[in-house]
């Protein structure tokens, strides 16, 4: 029998698992964290009372079903919540639970590792009470509570208004919304933005909302710095029209859209490619999510597309891993599925253009900004180390020359800022910046974790 | 220690029973099922000093993403604050105990 | 298609390439030095970074503490910094046999003028309060040191390019063809460079030159695998190692401990790729937390390893060719060739500048693989 392994435990290996499991197929579904859902759907304490359909507003509905599907699916998956993959050796995975290294070796593997914040810095970022944006949101859903008492959101993403609206209606005194990309550049990206007519006018409504409450929402900002001794105070941005303008707050919530958690899927020999509308690489696959025959990614650890098309994507992946066991397909159930994933995705180059992720800002940062706040490298390092190099370079020898990208979190948060001071130091362009190569393990794991049962 | 201003506000209350921990010496309380960061941001607005330069940090994606929370604990461990659920007696800090200046 | 003309042409942007070429560059030599990919970038920039004396080959000794002596001068010489510390290095044996091999090498590095500590039981537990308390013996070298082989490499070519040497990164050689009493090389691009002497330090590729002129060495590749924590309280001064090589380690001042360890693993340089086997990252991890158990709760962040060049005796090939006046040969270093490099720079380019160089070489010769070659002991401990 077959062994499927899905890595994730979100909406898009829920899918999978379904799937799996209504054709006689019994996978295994590990997830790092303690419960099921992921991190856009993350599921709160059952003893935490908060309002989810205050908190998710229409998408409350897909929340529960989620859940619901998942408790219906749990007595029929070996499911392994709170283990890491740690490295992944061809068809051997290294596996950490309990403190504890133990392997599993799999015939299909599916990862669905999910995506996370991108992030720009700016002067002040690594101030205690800079969150990221999702992290804002997770503050509330897994320990209710909020970042601060009054919260700016700053960034570029559809999230931000959402984020601040959960957080009003939660009690939080909202200090700005501030986004970089300007208002004229989203009223351009708006045709390619009616692919998702629900979700569009959905993030319109936030914005009407965010206005009628009087909360100041700025387009076209820039962020100046973070005030405050060891702690948010204030933060400092000009506006659209080059003023600058101070917003007292005690915390920050700071993104620029989401990026893909790829570490997995390069570890697992995934091929990647530069995507320029995201300026991201990302691992290729094919209209499956088929990386190789045995490799499948699945949801946003492989394309940012929300929810809905991790769902999908996840189905999408399970059809193909039976597929690939000789199982005939269902082109009937296929077509649909392909069809919303490729939309749904289509959707975020549209919004990559709406939230522009901001490239010329990074470049024009001044040198004394950290820039890997892991190693407390700065921008300036950076460019002094590639101004010294004897021709040009990319990211793994800037990482070789300054420890940008060294620390604990192996360039997840300063990667992609490091890719566009790499490629404006160069001129060279984003792809030719290169991708930072991924190595195990995936997160840290301490030496006690290597100790043999005795 | 001066107890500083909470960085995080609390608008939903677990029901757990409640947890002691320590924090650089100082008494927190927290509830089952809080995280290790929220217990330590609900009561200030640290959660380690970074080992180049002794700057504060409070965590940072709140995910186990960013590795930006790790607290060292008397027990020798190391704990990811974000991610990791309170238990009673813990005794955290942020900065390695009674290891440093000792090197040969 | 254009063809520059030089007095040198250097083959291999490594650390071996780049000391040659400073070298000579600074006593008023016209050198190119050519790179395939970025300088340093293979066996240069991801070795240990040990600079160790002790448990040299005994005919090696002259080359290394020559070699010493330029990495203590590193900074006044090449106006860089490469994070040169001079931590000592312990040598720990676990058994009776194990302390028969440090006494021996001890014996080795004594008669080469170097000052062994040997150090006891009691000793270790003063001194290394950290170390577990299982080793039966150690010695101690205090002018052995460490350096950041990432910095290394860059900063000794940028030295050299400021001599007047001419680095050219990511150019390929396609072909080498003997031109009167010089050479002719083509690059990838159809360009020419013509020079009167050729040094082929190509590491793990340098067969491809060597053979083109009708002498060879049974070289083969593998790679090193190590792994780097996350930063730890600095408690640990000297670099370590197990004299079985099972763990070899060192913690750098900013904290972190980079732990490597034999035995090594595959290396291809076709695909240039050495993957590191996570079952050996685990028995890394155990081997370093029985020998400094204080590390147990320190977290592994990241594992890699690297192509480097080995021979079945464990000794590199450096010298003249066998064959062809003005071709000289510095490869194979298998896995300890950053202590010496800045040594075989210097005496290449002596070799080359003044026909002879004080530093013995005879037993690097690369003629020696004319007859069956000699296996090494430690080949046949320290590979999978």
């Amino acid at each position: 029998m077959a062994e499927i392994v899905i890595i994730g435990a979100g909406p898009a290996g829920i899918s999978a698992a379904e799937l799996l499991v209504a054709n006689g197929l019994k996978p295994i579904l590990i997830d790092e964290g303690t419960r099921a859902g992921g991190q856009g759907y993350r599921r709160p304490a059952d003893d935490l009372p908060l309002d989810m359909t205050k908190l998710m507003g229409s998408e409350a509905g897909r929340y529960v079903a989620l859940h619901k599907r998942f408790a219906a699916l749990r007595s029929q998956i070996d499911y392994r919540p709170q283990t890491l993959v740690w490295a992944i050796d061809g068809q051997r995975l290294h596996l950490l639970r309990d403190g504890r290294a133990e392997t599993l070796d799999c015939d299909s593997l599916l990862i669905a590792s999910g995506a996370m914040d991108r992030i720009a810095p700016f002067p002040g970022w690594t101030t205690p009470g800079v969150f990221t944006l999702g992290g804002a949101q997770v503050a509330l859903k897994d320990q209710g509570c909020l970042i601060g008492s009054r919260v700016a959101f700053l960034g570029s993403s559809p999230l931000l208004t959402l984020a601040a609206k959960q957080y009003r209606a939660m009690g939080a005194e909202i200090a700005v919304i501030a986004d970089t990309t300007p208002f004229s550049t989203k009223l351009a990206a708006m045709p390619a933005l009616l692919g998702a007519p629900r979700t569009l006018l959905r993030g319109l409504s936030y914005m009407a909302a965010a206005l009628r409450a009087g909360i100041p929402m700025l387009h076209g900002v820039t962020p100046v710095a973070v005030e405050g001794d060891g702690r948010v105070e204030a933060l400092v941005l000009r506006d659209g029209s080059g003023r600058e303008r101070r917003f007292p707050c005690d915390a920050i919530a700071l993104g620029y859209g989401l990026k893909p958690e790829t570490q997995l899927a390069d570890l697992a020999g995934a091929a990647f490619a530069y995507d320029p509308d995201f300026r991201l690489f990302l691992p290729k696959i094919d209209g499956f999510g088929r990386a190789r025959p045995g490799l499948y990614l699945a949801g946003d650890g492989v394309r940012i597309g929300g929810a809905d098309a991790a769902e999908a994507s996840g189905a999408l992946a399970a059809h193909a891993i039976l597929a690939d066991l000789g199982r005939a397909q269902d082109i009937a159930m296929i077509r649909p599925l392909a069809r919303r994933v490729a939309r749904l995705r289509d959707f975020q180059r549209g919004l990559a253009r709406a939230f522009a992720w901001p490239r010329e800002q990074i470049a024009a940062l001044p040198d004394s900004v950290t820039l890997c706040r892991c190693e407390s490298v700065t921008i300036g390092e950076v460019r002094t180390a590639m101004a010294k190099a004897l021709g040009p370079v990319e990211v793994n020898r800037v990482k070789a020359m300054t420890r940008c990208g060294m620390g604990r979190c192996q360039g997840r948060v300063c990667g992609p800022a490091l890719q566009e001071i790499v490629a404006a130091g160069t001129g060279q362009g984003g792809e030719a910046a290169g991708r930072l190569r991924g190595q195990a393990p995936v997160k840290p794991i301490a030496l006690a974790a290597a100790e043999e049962p005795a | 220690m001066e107890r500083s201003q909470a960085q995080f506000r609390r608008v939903a209350h677990r029901s757990g029973p409640p947890i002691t921990l320590s924090f650089d010496g100082v008494p927190i309380r927290a509830t089952t099922g809080d995280s290790v960061l929220a217990a330590l941001l609900e009561n200030g607005a640290l959660a380690r000093r970074l080992e180049f330069g002794a700057e504060p940090r409070a965590g940072f994606c709140l995910m186990g993403a960013c590795q930006d929370c790790w607290v060292w604990s008397a027990a020798g461990g190391r704990i990811r604050a974000c991610t990791t659920p309170v238990s009673e007696g813990m005794q955290l800090f942020a900065e390695p105990q009674g290891m440093a200046g000792a090197h040969g | 298609m254009s063809t520059q003309t030089t007095d040198v042409a250097i083959v291999g942007g490594g650390l071996i390439g780049a000391w040659t070429a400073f070298f000579l560059a600074r006593r008023g030599q016209r050198v190119t030095l050519i790179e395939k990919g970025v300088v340093g970038e293979q066996s240069s920039g991801v070795n240990f970074g040990n600079l160790r004396l002790q448990g040299r080959f005994p005919g090696q000794y002259p080359l290394s503490l020559r070699s010493q002596a330029l990495w203590e001068d590193f900074d006044a010489l090449i106006g860089e910094d490469c994070e040169f510390e001079q931590t000592g290095h312990l040598y720990l044996a676990y058994d009776e046999e194990e302390h028969a091999k440090l006494e021996g090498y001890a014996k080795v590095s004594e008669s080469y003028g170097l000052a062994i500590e040997r150090v006891s039981p009691a000793d270790l537990r003063r001194r290394w309060p950290w170390l577990s308390e299982r080793a039966v013996a150690a010695t101690f070298s205090a002018r052995d040191a460490t350096a950041n082989p990432r910095l290394a490499t860059p900063a000794v070519a940028r030295a050299a390019a400021r001599q007047g040497a001419i680095i050219r990164e990511n150019t390929r050689v396609t072909a080498v063809d003997r031109e009167g009493d010089g050479f002719a090389l083509t690059l990838a691009d159809g360009s020419r460079i013509s020079c009167g002497a050729l040094v082929n330090c190509a590491g793990a590729w340098a067969l491809e030159i060597a053979e083109r002129f009708n002498e060879t060495a049974p070289v083969f590749p593998a790679g090193p695998p190590q792994f780097v924590t996350e930063p730890f309280p600095y408690r640990i001064e000297p670099s370590v190692q197990a004299i079985d090589g099972s763990v070899i380690f060192r913690q750098i001042p900013r904290g972190n401990i980079i732990l490597a360890g034999y035995p090594r693993t595959a290396a291809d340089p076709q695909a240039n790729r050495a993957p590191v086997p996570p079952a050996k990252t685990l028995a890394a991890m155990r081997a370093l937390a029985r020998v400094a158990p204080m590390l147990a709760q320190c977290h592994v962040i990241r594992v890699w390893s690297g192509i480097e060049a080995y021979l079945p005796d464990m000794i590199p090939v450096i010298g003249r060719s066998g064959t062809t006046p003005g071709l000289f040969h510095a490869f194979g270093f298998c896995g300890h060739g950053f202590q010496i490099g800045p040594g075989v720079g210097l005496s290449l380019s002596e070799m080359i500048l003044d026909g002879e160089t004080p530093t013995p070489l005879e037993p690097f010769a690369i003629t020696r693989f004319r007859s069956a070659a000699t296996v090494s002991e430690k080949f046949r401990k320290e590979f999978d």
